[in-house]
């Protein structure tokens, strides 16, 4: 009988801690399978956040670190610095890891051209400690920590990182995915690749930005936390490449 | 005889580093440190290492996190506010069991404070170096000629413990001159295997983590029990300190670093005096010469610590010395350098206040 699916490898063969329908699985396999296809698994080591993906270590079937919370960029330029070309160094971080409490680490790693992958995940919410406001929470939306709806004139505006990012000229390549749809997971697999892939090219620092779901602390079912996703973070965080060296230099 | 240099205590460490091997230096500017990290980005691109000017102390400390999960040997230098933002990553550095070494040269605080020498980091060094249940190992050298001594032996301690170690100086010592001689540099330093070091599985091997969760109550405080005892070989066998005098002295003062050398000028006032004065250095303050104290407690009047804070050593003085005998404390602090003659003064003051025979 012909395979047609495999679990990837890159994988542990253990069930995760993540919720049901939450986006994580399916970045995680998207990571892990792009590792393999790289045929860079055995020499990746991964660095992980504070929040739902600390544990990431135990998933991906590679070396790890863990990060204090927000300093995944520093512990990946740390080590990318000693290791160099041999070993390929990612990040893996939450909104509030990367844009609140971590926003010197990820700008100075990402001016520093750092050649580092960073898979970041935006799902508009602190998802475990509860489900609190997140740099990337949406204007009117409601949050444990924002019960009347995120108020701009008081908790301020939402991050957009890729856009931010792209305005540095460090930064190599910067692209914002979604993982609603098949046609986006395929999109998005493609762009965690690419994003690898400048990395072995020693081309310098690449961020797939991942817009994804939150469907135990949005208090929606998986699907219509998808449907959420698709009305309300998509207009606000547009899917797109920011920003392409092999495009040409800084638009 | 090995070449003398002339060299000022923070590039002489710096230096010292470099023969030891180090070849990552993660830091970020603040005086009186800066040297060090000047020192550090002229020569690491001449030789093959890494320089990096960090966005800030949090960032440098965990690049220094990253790289000692790699298996470099590597360093971070700072001063006292740096240090306090440093504490975060200390505290993983610790509890992910990794060798580092972290210098502070301390200047006077709390907040800004100022920016001459003091020693009020002593709790920070030796009590809490960042949440939870952890030490490092503190390194107190008193002369540059001893800084260029120490270092290698504390990135080497740092390796065979797999816990962390810090060189405790202070604006004095960094910013003084004085005549050195390197050691032995013959041979190309060897540094030890790390088959724990997260540099890829290369598919002959389960993944290494580097980590310092514990989720799990009962794993946790195994992993902490663990650490523990390494911490109980390290206070049976790295103790170290110098004893000036202490045979016959009816006071013993307590000094480390640049004040020890301060007291044992006092100490020499005093012997020509009649006076009956001694001294004792400790050189690793954690672990701390508490059994040497003790010992000196049985026959000793008293003991005074002399420190440029408002007391903060004189505390392990008192644990160690355990009721047998008075401990008075001298200090100045603020960036104020204590002179031999106040010191003397304060020795002459607390021996007429304990007065009689033993």
């Amino acid at each position: 009988m012909a395979v047609v699916f495999e679990k990837t490898r890159g994988l542990t063969d253990v069930a995760t801690h993540y919720c049901p329908g939450c986006g994580h699985g399916i970045v995680h396999r998207l990571v892990a399978e792009s590792l393999v296809e790289l045929d860079v698994l055995e020499k990746t080591v991964g660095v992980c956040p504070v929040g739902c993906s600390v544990m990431a270590y135990d998933y991906f079937n590679c070396d790890f670190i863990e990060a204090p919370h927000g300093r995944a960029p520093a512990v990946a330029t740390g080590a990318k610095r000693v290791l160099g070309d041999k070993n390929i160094v990612f990040t893996y971080q939450g909104d509030g890891d990367l844009a609140a409490i971590g926003t010197a680490e990820t700008v100075h790693s990402a001016t520093r051209g750092e050649n580092i992958t960073i898979i970041f995940i935006n799902n508009a919410i602190y998802g475990m400690t509860g489900g609190q406001m997140a740099p990337t929470t949406l204007p009117g939306q409601v949050t444990q920590t924002t019960p009347y709806g995120r108020d701009v004139k008081t908790a301020g505006y939402p991050v957009r990182v890729c856009e931010m990012l792209s305005t540095l000229d460090g930064v190599y390549y910067a692209e914002r995915v979604a993982v609603d749809s098949v046609p986006h997971i395929n999109a998005a697999k493609a762009a965690i690749k690419k994003a690898f892939q400048n990395q072995i090219d020693g081309k310098g620092f690449s961020i797939v930005e991942v817009v994804s779901n939150c469907p135990t602390n949005w208090g929606l079912s998986p699907a219509e936390s998808m449907q959420w996703l698709r009305d309300n973070m998509l207009p606000y965080y547009p899917l797109g490449v920011y920003k392409d060296k092999d495009k040409g230099g800084n638009e | 005889m090995s070449q003398q240099y002339m060299m000022k205590g923070n590039e002489a460490l710096a230096e010292a580093a470099l023969r030891a091997g180090c070849r990552y230096f993660f830091g970020y500017p603040i005086t009186p440190q800066t040297e060090l990290s000047a020192y550090m980005s002229k020569r690491m691109p001449k030789i093959g290492g890494t320089f990096l000017q960090a966005e800030s102390e949090i960032a440098a400390i965990n690049m220094v996190l990253g790289a000692s999960s790699v298996g470099a040997r590597v360093m971070t230098s700072s001063s006292s506010p740096g240090i306090s933002l440093k504490t975060e990553g200390i505290s993983y550095i610790a509890g992910s069991d990794l060798p580092c070494l972290i210098v502070n040269v301390q200047r006077g605080g709390p907040g800004l404070g100022g920016i001459q020498p003091s020693q009020a980091d002593y709790f920070q060094a030796t009590k809490a170096p960042g949440h939870g249940d952890l030490h490092i190992m503190v390194f107190a050298p008193a002369s540059i000629q001893e800084i260029v001594d120490m270092v290698g032996r504390a990135f080497d301690k740092a390796d065979q413990y797999r816990v962390p170690a810090m060189l405790l100086a202070d604006g004095a010592l960094g910013q003084m001159m004085e005549p050195i001689a390197f050691p032995d540099e013959s041979e190309e330093k060897k540094l030890p295997e790390k088959p724990w070091a997260a540099t890829g599985t290369k598919g002959s091997r389960k993944p290494n983590i580097i980590n310092s969760l514990y989720l799990n109550p009962n794993k946790l405080e195994d992993s902490v029990r663990e650490r523990f005892e390494r911490y109980e070989k390290i206070k049976e066998n790295e103790v170290l300190y110098e004893e000036v005098m202490t045979d016959d002295a009816d006071l013993v003062l307590i000094a480390y670093g640049i004040t020890s050398r301060i007291c044992k000028t006092a100490v020499n006032m005093a012997r020509a005096e009649g006076i009956k004065l001694g001294l004792l250095r400790p050189i690793t303050l954690w672990p701390f010469p508490e059994k040497a104290i003790a010992k000196i407690a049985d026959h000793a009047k008293a003991f005074m610590s002399v420190e440029m804070s408002m007391g903060q050593m004189v505390d392990d003085v008192r644990l160690a010395v355990n009721g047998k005998c008075p401990v008075r404390f001298f200090g100045r602090t603020g960036g104020v350098i204590p002179t031999p003659d106040e010191i003397l003064q304060a020795a002459k003051d607390v021996l007429a206040s304990v007065g009689g025979d033993k």
